[in-house]
């Protein structure tokens, strides 16, 4: 295994015309990785934080999401609990164990909440993202001892909370925010971005929600 | 390699295919959509002809530094719990994988769209050995149970109809109702969905492919609209990764930079569905997740790429603008070019992996007209490879007879001009007297090639030559 390896790279050299001992071309990539340096940013998602919550919202309703915004933690089981209404939904929701999840006055609801990873009947799950990322209505979740990730996808509706204060103009602004919690150069497990609900367009190119994943995404920006 | 290839063979399967009414009709949908979701989402974005020139130049860094991101990279990966292997070719990378498979006594498979996995055959070798490997994304499932290889490299069933597709369900879904309602795209898309939820459940393994491999966190990358490739990742015990050698990225700053550019390029969406950046094993506490992870690094022949007139190549990051936007594929879909890749971006990288003499055919099918380079995330210069392989093919007495003594004869007079311009003047008046009545020819002696499909247009009499004469034009 470590022969193909060393071919390979062996190989590579050979066809770059370049040594291994060139420590000019180690020096050239260790400084690009070590800086990490920002490309081109596009301005669309740009502005101060009701800009870029507006562009964000009007981005993810143009892939199919919908979009509720509350004043107040408080406020959040009151909008999960009339989404499910609107949408003939049954007043059962799963979720992890997630602090900012377990805090939220659900008892001022009817909602049945039972916790852990899907076992795929679950027909809506709630999920806490990390952050927003305006240019394109994306939302950023990370995986953890209390968000189990395939709450993300299982569930036929994924209904996503996110602090008004995350949503941020573009995705290198997300890895700003995992570098400052997991450290340089580490990730958790997964993180998702997610933009609107699944999606498939492979019967002669129609456009068809719920292919594998969620049929609806429902976002609920606080404050 | 177990996929086999017909790539020798493109002109009998450029002449099957136009007559194939069923697939004519289907690539009418290739022909619109595609450009027009791309072109307007261009418009929406005004950096966006920037982004691409960014990642053209990132691509081109990557491939100069190949050797030392794959060395970061693989200690990334191993630091994150991960296992990485490296492939020479196609069958090391299937025995890797079988090997991990059976180590396991896996016994189902399900696979996240992957085309390094169609390129090495890997379906074919899981099955082999005892192992069912199930394609979770709508399009790779329809073509799986068909038995046919993808004809688009992000729409991998784009040459069906919806009929054929209602068709193959009822034939393989017998345990459904006979009479159920198929006839609306939802109802097709409600079943798959349900069949393979059950797969998703009870697969040992999930493989994916990765559409960036990142350096900086030893990350693997994947984007989909459906989700297929997430519940393939995260509920099985195994997720193996396969990506070729080339797919890396510095950081992730670079792949935000990559993600600008591949969905709008490719489906005309400013952003797909989901990305998921992936980086070892579930980790203590965590919940959910695969309890191992590997990649599988797949040369197969692109680290001899490098350095030559063909490193441009390695730049690509699988979008399929080029195909979208290529007359020749609108005219006969992507089985015709008879293996893995199609269109433009396939009749250059197709000679290169499996040989000038077996896939030389392929670059000869375009008209130059270059609409590939121009919808090109990376701008590949894909015209001119193309040329290239042309001219390795001549200088390899690859080309047929005809083509060869045609291309003779026409420089026997490019060498003489006042011959050629003779010889010019008399065949314009001739073709001009001939077809003055119509204006265009339905039938040519030496040309039914081309007047068999379309008409040829009559000359009004005088050569551009002399025109340009008339009209006070410099003469050297």
């Amino acid at each position: 295994m470590s022969e193909a390896r060393d071919d390979i790279l062996a190989n590579i050299r050979r066809s770059l015309g370049v040594s291994a001992d060139d420590a000019s071309r180690r020096q050239i990539v260790a400084t690009r990785i070590a800086t990490a340096a920002k490309g081109l940013l596009p301005a669309r998602g740009e502005g101060d934080i009701e800009k870029r919550i507006a562009t964000f919202r009007a981005q993810a309703e143009s892939v199919a999401a919908t979009v509720a915004r509350v004043a107040a933690t408080a406020d959040i089981p009151a909008e999960i609990a009339h989404f499910l209404r609107t949408n003939n939904l049954p007043a059962t929701v799963r979720m992890g164990e997630d602090e900012r999840l377990a805090a939220l006055p659900w008892a001022t609801t009817a909602i049945d909440i039972t916790k852990g990873p899907s076992d795929g009947n679950d027909l809506s799950s709630v999920s806490h993202a990390e952050a927003g990322v305006a240019e394109t209505g994306t939302l950023a979740l990370v995986s953890g001892a209390h968000n189990p990730t395939n709450l993300n996808f299982l569930p036929d509706n994924h209904i996503v909370i996110i602090q008004a204060g995350t949503v941020v103009p573009t995705y290198e602004a997300v890895w700003e925010m995992v570098r400052a919690r997991y450290g340089k150069g580490m990730m958790p497990r997964t993180v998702n971005f997610i933009t609107g609900p699944s999606r498939s367009a492979d019967i002669e190119q129609k456009m068809l929600l719920g292919a594998h994943g969620p049929r609806r995404l429902h976002i609920v920006i606080v404050g | 390699m177990s996929v086999v290839a017909t790539s020798s063979r493109f002109k009998d399967n450029a002449h099957r295919a136009l007559g194939d009414g069923q697939l004519q009709k289907a690539l009418g949908n290739v022909r619109h959509n595609f450009i027009d979701r791309r072109a307007q989402a261009a418009a929406r974005l005004p950096e966006f002809d920037a982004l691409r020139d960014q990642a053209r130049d990132l691509r081109d860094h990557v491939l100069a530094h190949l050797d030392i991101y794959l060395d970061i990279y693989t200690q990334k990966v191993t630091a994150a719990g991960g296992h990485v292997h490296f492939a020479r070719t196609s069958e090391e990378a299937c025995r890797i994988i079988t090997d991990l498979a059976k180590a396991r006594g896996a016994k189902t498979v399900t696979k996240g769209k992957s085309m390094v996995s169609e390129e090495i055959g890997l379906n074919a070798a899981l099955e082999r050995n005892g192992i069912e490997a199930v394609e979770t994304d709508l399009g790779e499932y329809i073509i799986q149970i068909r038995g046919e290889a993808p004809s688009h490299i992000i729409a991998p069933a784009v040459h069906l109809n919806q009929e054929d597709i209602e068709h193959d369900f009822r034939r393989l879904h017998t345990w459904l109702p006979k009479d159920r309602d198929l006839t609306a795209p939802e109802s097709l898309l409600a079943e798959a969905r349900a069949t393979l939820r059950a797969k998703f459940l009870a697969s040992d393994i999930g493989i994916t492919g990765a559409n960036f491999l990142v350096a900086e966190t030893g990350t693997s990358v994947i984007v989909t609209n459906e989700g297929n490739g997430d519940l393939t990742q995260i509920l099985p015990k195994v997720h193996v990764v396969v990506a070729s050698i080339e797919k890396i990225a510095p950081t992730l700053e670079d792949v935000s930079g990559f993600m600008r550019v591949l969905a709008r390029s490719a489906t005309g969406q400013d952003m797909s569905v989901y990305t998921t950046f992936s980086t070892g094993p579930r980790r203590p506490g965590d919940v959910d997740g695969p309890e191992e992870y590997h990649v599988v690094l797949v040369d197969n022949g692109r680290s001899n790429m490098l350095g030559t007139d063909f490193q441009e190549m390695l730049r690509c990051i699988r979008c399929g603008a080029c195909m979208n936007h290529c007359p020749v594929y609108h005219a006969v879909g992507g089985h015709a070019y008879g293996w893995v890749y199609p269109g433009p971006m396939g009749a250059v990288l197709t000679p290169s992996l499996i040989g000038v003499a077996e896939a030389g055919h392929l670059p000869n099918a375009s008209t130059f007209c270059g609409r590939c380079e121009s919808a090109c995330p990376v701008r590949i210069p894909l015209p001119k490879l193309m040329r290239h392989w042309r001219e390795r093919e001549f200088e390899r007495h690859l080309s047929p007879a005809t083509v060869r003594s045609g291309l003779a004869l026409w420089a026997f007079f490019a060498k003489r001009p006042k011959l050629y311009g003779l010889a010019a003047r008399i065949g314009v008046k001739i073709l001009a007297l001939a077809g003055r009545s119509k204006g265009r020819f339905a039938w040519l002696p030496l040309a039914g090639g081309w007047t068999k499909y379309r008409d040829m247009p009559a000359p009004q009499g005088q050569t551009f030559q002399a025109m340009w004469k008339s009209r006070g034009g410099a003469v050297r």
